[in-house]
């Protein structure tokens, strides 16, 4: 299958808009068509032809080559397909995805995988912070879909997050899965201080714990829990990392007491 | 009647009459093996008929943990009622009281269907609010706190409204021994094909019935022309050499599952020939007008 790819000519000059660049929406266009598609975010028109080489192929696959941390909102909406990144994105990338699947070969703005609701992001380098995290007004993050990071995130990964999975394999910044309404987030390894803060369900597993924990949880003991087994075996396919954690025992903390309290922080002993 | 006689042993040219049945599968795990077993033949203990028992359930095949979605043993359950809303209730009755309480236990779905059973949607609740509601992907499972740990249960099961149920043979042997061995044979053939169930005890039944009882109340009553004790006081359709007669009832999730049952049941049964097993095969029907499954023995002969 040939991807329609889009090369990067220079680094732009001012942020961009990549949120038409998605599959469902580019199905059916000519080329002259997706040239023709703008992209900038000040008054300076912008169009896909000034900024990248087009070469035909699937819409249903689409490639960006030369990605640069000014390409904004790269995914956002869509429904099926997928698009590989190679280099780096800005913010929103992935957000509110309904299906398919986003690859981005470097790092990651804030708010990536924002309110997303389906589908499959995987980020190989680091993500700034509120990854899943709803901007502001919005009542919940992430409502489904599995989000793999291979490398850090940033502060509130999982912020407000209500459904689905998030797997960051290297270590999360502070108020990691703060206020989540409910769903799962593994960090591999360390996180930053009050992991869960104001969690009201949901849970986090922490590979190797985190700088500080909040009062506000209550230890619950060192238990092997077939329904983190169980998700293993879900996650396998996206990270045996994060699968191998859980199939370990795990100290269960139940918290955050200072709200609702059904949510858990499972630590395990990796260092 | 006409019959067809293959290695020595005579078969009816009759059929077995089944009806449609609504049907669904879980699987059930432990950490053994044995304990899974045991969840799954105490669920499945008290379901030979559903006119007394409210459905019909067995063990269809026993799961290596490679094929169980936690990785543990596990037992693969059919069971089988007349409605959607007595399956529904059996279902959570049965997962409730003997799967949710044997040891280290888990249950999950082993039916696709359009429609859906409750499973641990309607067992969360014992949960008393510890419940904890967790979606993999499409799949949605219920962890609910207990003694030994956490009983994890798949949301909802498939429902299935082609299954086959009252599939049977009946088998006419000189001895009661010999009869048990041939079907002893022919149910340990039946326990291996896929998606079909022998709910009787072992997969054996010796009181088959008839419709209808002299007495008020009783739906069905003893079938007397099969009956070797009273050859000579009723119109009997046993032969002057039969001493004993059992019969294997059928459960299928489709009306192709019964029929290879029904065929695995008398390959096995003409393997043991007529000297060690049976030198008859006949079996139950109600005159083809009631049930619209009809499986003619002479087309089952491998």
């Amino acid at each position: 299958m040939k991807p329609l790819t889009f090369t990067l000519h220079q680094r732009p000059e001012q942020r961009l808009d990549l949120s038409s660049l998605v599959p469902h929406f580019l199905v059916g266009k000519t080329a002259a068509q997706i040239e023709r598609i703008e992209l900038q975010t000040t008054r300076v028109r912008v169009d896909v032809a000034e900024i990248f080489r087009l070469r035909m192929g699937d819409a249903e696959y689409l490639r960006i080559e030369g990605a640069s941390d000014r390409f904004d909102r790269v995914g956002e909406g869509m429904t099926a397909g997928e698009i590989v990144v190679e280099g780096d994105v800005g913010i929103r990338a992935g957000r509110m995805m309904r299906g398919g699947r986003l690859t981005v070969h470097g790092t990651a703005g804030p708010w990536a995988a924002s309110g997303m609701k389906a589908g499959v992001i995987e980020i190989f380098g680091t993500v700034a912070d509120c990854l899943g995290g709803p901007l502001a007004g919005e009542m919940a993050g992430m409502r489904g879909g599995t989000v793999v990071v291979r490398g850090r995130a940033g502060e509130r990964a999982g912020d407000r997050m209500r459904r689905g999975t998030i797997i960051i394999e290297g270590e999360a910044g502070s108020y990691a899965g703060s206020r989540m309404i409910a769903g799962t987030l593994i960090v591999g390894r360390k996180a930053g201080p009050l992991p869960g803060f104001l969690m009201k369900r949901g849970t986090i597993v922490l590979g190797a714990g985190c700088s500080a924990i909040s009062p506000t949880f209550v230890d619950c003991g060192q238990h092997e829990l077939l329904g983190m087994r169980l998700l293993a075996g879900f996650i396998d396919g996206y990270s045996k990392r994060g699968a191998s954690l859980l199939r370990r025992p795990l100290q269960r903390l139940a918290g955050d007491m200072a709200v609702r309290g059904n949510g858990e922080i499972l630590i395990g002993n990796r260092n | 009647m006409p019959a067809v006689t293959v290695k020595g042993v005579r078969i009816d040219d009759t059929f077995a009459e089944a009806f449609g049945m609504r049907a669904t599968a879980v699987i059930v795990t432990a950490d053994s093996a044995r304990w899974a077993r045991q969840a799954a033949l105490t669920m499945t203990g008290f379901a030979t008929s559903v006119i007394g028992c409210g459905c019909e359930a067995g063990i269809d095949r026993e799961l290596g943990p490679r094929q169980t979605p936690d990785g543990r043993p596990g037992v693969r359950v059919l069971m089988f009622a007349v409605s959607t809303a007595e399956l529904q209730k059996q279902l959570q009755a049965r997962v409730a009281q003997c799967v949710l309480t044997s040891p280290g236990s888990a249950c999950y779905a082993a039916l696709e269907g359009e429609e859906k059973l409750k499973l641990g949607n309607a067992l969360r609740y014992f949960g008393d609010g510890w419940q904890i509601s967790k979606r993999f992907g499409a799949k949605h499972f219920w962890r609910i706190p207990v003694m030994d740990g956490e009983f994890v249960c798949e949301a909802t099961t498939g429902l299935t409204k082609k299954a086959v149920g009252g599939g049977n043979l009946i088998m006419l042997g000189r001895t009661p021994k010999a009869t048990l061995a041939a079907a002893e044979a022919a149910a340990a053939a039946i326990a291996k094909v896929p998606d079909a169930i022998a709910p009787f005890p072992g997969g054996i039944v010796r009181s088959g019935s008839k419709v209808g009882c002299k007495y008020k109340g009783a739906a069905a009553s003893t079938n007397d022309a099969f009956c070797p004790t009273l050859r000579g006081a009723v119109k009997t359709s046993l032969d002057a050499d039969t001493g004993s007669v059992l019969e294997i009832v059928i459960d299928g999730l489709t009306s192709d599952a019964v029929a290879a049952a029904m065929r695995a049941g008398i390959a096995a049964i003409l393997k043991l020939g007529p000297k060690r097993g049976v030198a008859r095969i006949s079996a139950g029907n109600y005159g083809g007008k009631l049930g619209p499954h009809h499986y003619h023995l002479k087309d089952l002969v491998p």
